[in-house]
């Protein structure tokens, strides 16, 4: 296997871009990580989008978007695994790479979701769940998320409090990233005060729908080495599925796709949890950003509550987990996030990130999940 | 002989009281109470229609009658609110039940009849042979126009009979039905209210027929009312019952275990078949039961059903109609019940 | 509006709980599998679920997708049947500030919902405390 590095990052300012259309958002943002690169043509891209049908009616956007980027004929595939298709367009990338089968790819991650009602998109998330046996029942993503997370709470003693920290740290942080959505901060108190939307759950514990793209080109090291330009290499990438219905699982607070992708990812790169200096994980709700953080091995099971309330996830902390604002406060085009995630990790190994940069940062993680937990990617990345 | 084998009512949670509806309307609740002797209804969910109610209590007929549902070889739903104007109620009843598919299933609409002419039916069945168990239930979620009078007795509930040969909880003694052409009430199709003929809907309507039916089924059987444990007749509101008792020559002890209308409402379709749940409930082995039911259109079917020993080992195998009556009830303001009932106009 | 074979063919499972169960390891799937992901048997039998059971965990949906609407505010949960099998599914009547994991509740047939004022009406089953 080639040694496959990060070599350019692209991402546009993300929120409700009335103006712009699936394929503007796209092509804005890929040309961005084309120039970050120094490239002008790409050998193959992969496009994550999960579900361009139910949000503008468009299937087969990865033919219109290489064409709209001035690629075509070169080969072009939309990947989907839910709110994961950005991290899998990630790994398809790193796979080709890694082969010798192409140099240059394009891998990218694309949502548009204001144009339908929030009831439409509210339903076009929810086939993510099990339809027949999880939506049929008028579940809702919130509403999966809130089971999780009433059931974390019984079982381990988790807070309200503990939830509501998870998007105060994640807002803090997106307060420093002029691209996220809402780049502000907010209180525990203005947490626990906001509307519910699934009990336990309230509006300050969801991710938003956002109008975003995040892309990014990555080729052999080798060729990163000879541009004199900093190397992140892809050190290790992890892939794993769950069953889609949240019922069907053991233990309904325990992410075993997760946990599963993470084993893979650190034995690929060698490392372990303690090796890592930032994490962006899928903040979709507050409670995934605890669970998630137990299922890396990051903290102990049932410890993840404790997590931001002992600060260690914060900027400052021994481990800054979602340095961009996370998915709550940066924003959350699903089919984009987990490039995204990318984007931020490589500008942090970098130096580049600004007022939320993470000191000696080297080693960075990326977790994208899919559904409730059903597909879950997880990239290692480390700055030579 | 041919008989009831098991049966079960249900009722939904919810209920509104005569007060909170003849405040929005700004009518005099006392007067209705007196009048009409109704207290409080029951309202559906907006989960819960004919259907729904069929199923369950059809389930807790199956409890009490201990028989393979495979071998039901009838299902009647009678009922004047069948969720579908073209599609089956008994079908979804018969699957859910695990009945399908060698069974044969009707939906009967008849007024407030609709339930007594599915048991009329499925009993003959079972005495001519045809089949080995008949299912009847009669169910409804009748709607009242917003202020109208029957608002305040439109209610909902659902009541199961499982007819057979052997294990019989009552015997069916005699069966009769009386009919005539009588437009007292009606709701035409793409209606969504249905419309009355005031007082027209009593002399010559409700009490000539159960008045005719009842005499005729007695006449029949070679009975009289003194020979009754109990009566149940069809139970629109609270008074009509104890009248035409009284015109008939029954006493109110026979009458009330049957009568539940002031704290259910009018169930239609449940009415009299409900009363025949309650009655069976309380009832002992050798009693005898007269019911008489009345459907708008107008008819009356009448049963006469003596109780057997069995009562005794299926009476507590489900819950009693009371119970449901009388126990977790959830009171609604009438905003909620309009909303409940699809009663105010929204957005598409 | 999707046609109504994708409803009718699940009406075994939403009508009469049918599931099915590992003659090997014994696991009971619902819906049923046609192989067994722990032990890759592929011969399974037909069970029917248990009714009643307890609630593991539970939510109150106040945003609902547009069928529910009319339901909503409405509670959801996983369920733990008495045979060990978990399914999701509404608690209905019973007040929201009432609901406790661990509580006891029983099926009920319900109407789950309607496609439109002109579609097919969905049913299945729902909970109510025992």
């Amino acid at each position: 296997m080639r040694e496959v590095a990060v070599i350019g990052v692209g991402m546009t300012k993300w929120g409700e871009l009335w103006k712009k259309s699936l394929r503007t958002i796209f092509v804005e943002t890929a040309l961005l990580a084309m120039d970050d690169a120094g490239v002008d043509r790409i050998d193959s891209m992969y496009v994550g989008s999960m579900s361009s049908g139910l949000f503008v009616g468009q299937e087969h956007i990865a033919s219109m978007l290489a064409d709209y980027l001035g690629q075509s004929p070169v080969p072009s595939a939309r990947v989907e695994t839910a709110c994961a298709s950005g991290g899998l367009a990630l790994r398809l990338g790193f796979m080709e790479v890694a082969s010798g089968m192409s140099d240059v790819v394009l891998v990218s991650g694309v949502e548009k979701m204001t144009d339908v009602s929030g009831y439409e998109a509210t339903y076009a998330l929810g086939s993510a769940a099990d339809q027949e046996y999880e939506g049929y029942h008028g579940i809702t993503f919130p509403g999966l998320y809130a089971l999780i997370a009433r059931a974390h709470m019984e079982k381990y003693g988790t807070t309200r409090e503990q939830l509501a920290l998870v998007a105060v740290k994640n807002h803090c942080n997106g307060s420093k990233n002029p691209l996220a959505q809402f780049p502000f901060e907010i209180t525990v108190d203005s947490v626990l005060n906001s509307v519910l939307v699934a009990d336990p759950l309230r509006i300050l514990d969801c991710s938003p729908i956002t109008d975003g793209a995040a892309a990014a080109i990555i080729c052999p090291a080798e060729m990163v080495r000879k541009m004199n330009k900093p190397v992140i290499k892809i050190i290790g990438s992890g892939h794993a599925t769950d069953t889609i219905a949240l019922s069907s699982r053991k233990d309904i607070t325990w992410l075993e796709a997760t946990y599963q992708a993470a084993k893979q990812a650190y034995a690929m790169a060698d490392k372990k949890p303690e090796d890592i200096n930032l994490i962006e994980v899928h903040d979709c709700f507050t409670i995934a950003e605890i669970c998630v953080l137990e299922a890396l091995g990051v903290v102990k099971r049932g410890e993840g509550g404790k997590a931001a309330e002992d600060e260690i996830t914060f900027l400052e902390g021994k481990i800054p987990v979602n340095t961009s604002g996370g998915l709550k406060a940066k924003g959350h085009p699903v089919g984009a996030t987990g490039v995204a995630q990318t984007v931020e990790i490589v500008k942090q190994l970098r130096g580049e990130a600004g007022e939320r940069q993470v000191k000696d940062a080297r080693i960075g993680m990326a977790q994208n999940m899919g559904g409730s937990g059903g597909s879950t990617l997880v990239h290692i990345f480390e700055r030579e | 002989m041919e008989g009831i084998i098991g049966y079960g009512a249900y009722i939904p949670r919810n209920r509104i009281k005569v007060e909170e509806i003849a405040k929005v309307w700004g009518a005099d609740a006392p007067s209705y109470k007196r009048g009409l002797m109704l207290e409080e209804k029951s309202v559906p969910s907006p989960d819960q229609d004919t259907i729904t109610m069929s199923v369950e209590a059809a389930k807790y007929a199956l409890k009490r009658a201990l028989i393979d549902p495979l071998e039901i070889g009838a299902v009647y739903v009678g009922s004047e609110s069948h969720p579908y104007a073209v599609k089956p109620s008994g079908t979804v009843l018969a699957e859910a039940l695990g009945a399908t598919p060698e069974v044969h299933t009707a939906d009967f609409e008849f007024a407030c009849k609709a339930g007594t002419e599915g048991m009329y039916v499925a009993l003959s069945l079972v005495k001519a042979g045809e089949i080995k168990y008949g299912l009847a239930v009669g169910a409804d979620t009748s709607q009242g126009a917003p202020g109208d009078a029957l608002e305040y007795s439109a209610a909902a509930g659902a009541a199961a009979f499982i007819f057979g040969r052997e294990n019989l909880i009552a015997k069916a003694v005699e069966s009769y039905s009386y009919m005539t052409d009588t437009p007292d009430f009606w709701r035409r199709e793409y209606q969504y209210y249905p419309q009355h003929g005031g007082r027209f809907t009593g002399d010559p309507s409700y009490f000539k027929h159960i008045i005719g039916a009842a005499k005729g089924i007695m006449n029949k059987a070679g009975m009289k009312p003194s020979d009754f444990n109990y009566v149940i007749f069809h139970q629109p509101n609270g008074k009509f019952p104890f009248r035409v008792g009284k015109m008939l020559g029954f006493e109110k002890r026979q009458i009330e275990p049957g009568w539940l209308v002031n704290k259910l409402g009018n169930t239609y379709s449940g009415s009299s078949p409900m009363g025949l749940t309650a009655t069976l409930d309380i009832s002992e082995p050798g009693e005898k039961i007269l019911i008489v039911s009345y459907g708008s259109g107008a008819g009356s079917d009448a049963f006469v059903f003596e109780v057997t020993k069995r009562i005794d080992e299926a009476r507590d195998l489900a819950p009693r109609t009371r119970d449901l009556l009388d126990n977790n009830k959830n009171y609604l303001e009438y905003g909620v019940y309009a909303k409940f009932r699809q009663k105010i106009r929204k957005a598409d | 509006m999707t046609t109504p074979s994708r409803y009718w063919r699940e009406i075994p499972q939403r009508y009469r709980l049918e599931a099915n169960k590992c003659k090997n390891c014994e696991i009971t799937f619902f819906p049923p599998r046609l192989i067994c992901p722990q032990c890759k048997n592929r011969e399974l039998e037909p069970i029917k679920l248990a009714e009643t059971g307890k609630i593991l965990t539970y939510t109150v949906i106040r945003v609902p997708p547009h069928q529910f609407v009319d339901q909503a505010p409405y509670a959801v949960g996983i369920i733990e049947l008495d045979d060990g099998v978990k399914i999701t599914a509404q608690v209905v009547d019973c007040d929201f500030e009432d609901l406790k994991i661990g509580q006891r509740v029983r099926i009920e047939f319900r109407k789950i919902f309607q496609e439109g004022e002109s579609g097919i009406l969905c049913y299945g089953y729902k909970f109510v405390p025992e």
